[in-house]
């Protein structure tokens, strides 16, 4: 049987990791390849960089540091951030990136999810979805990683997880923002209600703050990864723990 | 004694030639079958789909070659794909070095399309060589869409709808559907079973 997959997110900014509460608020949690190298050492299955600066200021990530993170580990890992052509993800996959993960370029063209699948395959690319409460409905939130340039479309969640499996997304990462950052378990209805209607590989993000908040992911959403910040760089939760408890609650993980 | 990364231009080169340079393996890139001339094996690397990969190894003379090679070849992921006869994914001839057909996987209950994860490796051979250390149960990284019914070249399966070639071989040819160089220190034992073998 296929193992969940345990994610943990680096938030990339000026080559170093952060993290934030709600978008805010940046913390130094460390270098890049140092927090790389111990999460696959613990036991990650997979790990993510969103370089959270790169789309506001109309700058894509520097394939640089994506060199360097390949070198050093041996797991997968997917790069996001400002990538809004195929020449910016070739840069990133041939820098030794297994995936690229585009969110807000592909909210102003969605045709670059087609571009891209067709150029690389739908298993390299990742559509990233930040959702939140917008009038009662769970809807797209657009353009984060800088308060002052944040701006809201109307999309529906679901509606646009549907276009971008459509299109040839290979995998959907749909960060549930009302959730992020404040640990208090991930959002398991609206990730159940966008499994139901997503064909390809979903993971959960936002949210998690205990080993039972990922149980609950996987066993009432059925999602295939479960991803996460903050838990994993303050050290709340260890990846090793956090599988040999899924394992004794029936949840198949790679030990 | 040098590995030869076949240069098919897609994008699981360089995590590739990382995981030779983590195992200090010394390698070239051969866009040519010149340029790996002084090779003791080969590697086949290939993500992506299979049409424009078949149509690069055409146009560089990869595909001749290969029906004609002695040394050891290891296909990785697409690139063991190619090992096979004929690909349902854009109905395209492929290399037919092992008999078999690359098909669409139908995951049916076990998840979403396409395999994306890391699954068991079960059915292990007992005297394949890659698998030296391996043991049934390990898990290894798997990123597919098509996949090849397991037959009499399967070496190792894994599960997921149905039974998937994991590892398959035929004499010197052989193939892994799954990314040793992104599957841990299982993937690391395979890669190395295979350039110290």
């Amino acid at each position: 049987m296929l193992a969940r997959r345990i994610i943990p997110c680096l938030d990339v900014r000026d080559g170093r990791v952060v993290k934030g509460v709600r978008f805010r608020d940046h913390v130094d949690m460390g270098d890049i390849v140092e927090l790389a190298t111990r999460y696959a050492r613990e036991g990650a299955d997979e790990l993510v960089f969103y370089d959270i600066t790169a789309s506001p200021q109309e700058r894509a990530v520097e394939p640089e540091w994506v060199s360097r993170v390949a070198r050093a580990i041996d797991i997968p890992f997917a790069v996001a951030g400002g990538i809004r052509s195929v020449d910016d993800a070739r840069a990133r996959l041939f820098a030794g990136a297994d995936k690229i993960s585009v969110n807000t370029p592909a909210l102003r063209d969605p045709d670059l999810i087609d571009r891209l699948a067709r150029e690389f395959g739908s298993q390299c690319v990742v559509s990233g979805i930040d959702s939140r409460v917008i009038e009662g409905e769970w809807r797209i939130h657009q353009n984060t990683g800088d308060p002052d340039k944040t701006e809201i479309s109307h999309r529906r969640t679901l509606d646009w997880i549907g276009e971008v499996t459509e299109r040839g997304a290979g995998e959907v990462v749909l960060n549930c923002m009302d959730q992020d950052g404040v640990r208090e378990g991930y959002d398991v209805d609206q990730l159940a209600a966008a499994r139901a209607i997503c064909p390809v590989p979903l993971i959960a993000s936002g949210g998690a703050g205990a080993i039972e908040h990922f149980e609950a992911v996987f066993r009432i959403a059925n999602v295939d990864g479960a991803l996460a910040a903050s838990v994993f760089h303050k050290q709340i939760i260890e990846i090793g723990a956090l599988k040999a408890a899924l394992k004794d609650q029936g949840v198949e993980v790679r030990l | 004694m040098t590995t030869a990364i076949i240069d098919t231009s897609t994008a699981n080169i360089a995590s590739v030639r990382f995981a030779l340079e983590r195992m200090d393996a010394p390698y070239v890139l051969a866009a040519t079958p010149e340029e790996a001339a002084g090779c003791a094996r080969l590697i086949l690397p290939g993500v992506g789909a299979a049409g424009p990969a078949m149509a690069r190894l055409n146009a560089s003379g990869w595909s001749a070659a290969l029906r004609e090679e002695r040394r050891p070849v290891l296909g990785v992921c697409l690139g063991m794909q190619l090992l096979f006869e004929h690909s349902d994914e854009s109905d395209v001839a492929l290399l037919g070095l092992i008999p078999g057909r690359v098909e669409r996987l139908d995951p049916g209950a076990d998840g979403p399309w396409p395999h994306m994860g890391w699954n068991a490796l079960d059915e292990l051979a007992e005297d394949e060589p890659l698998l030296a250390g391996i043991a049934p149960g390990d898990r290894v990284y798997f990123v597919h869409g098509f996949y090849v019914a397991p037959g009499e070249h399967a070496r190792a399966q894994t599960r997921y709808g149905s039974p998937v070639t994991a590892i398959a071989r035929k004499d010197n040819i052989a193939g892994c559907q799954f990314h040793p160089e992104r599957s841990a220190k299982i993937g690391a034992r395979i890669l190395s079973n295979f350039i110290k073998g």
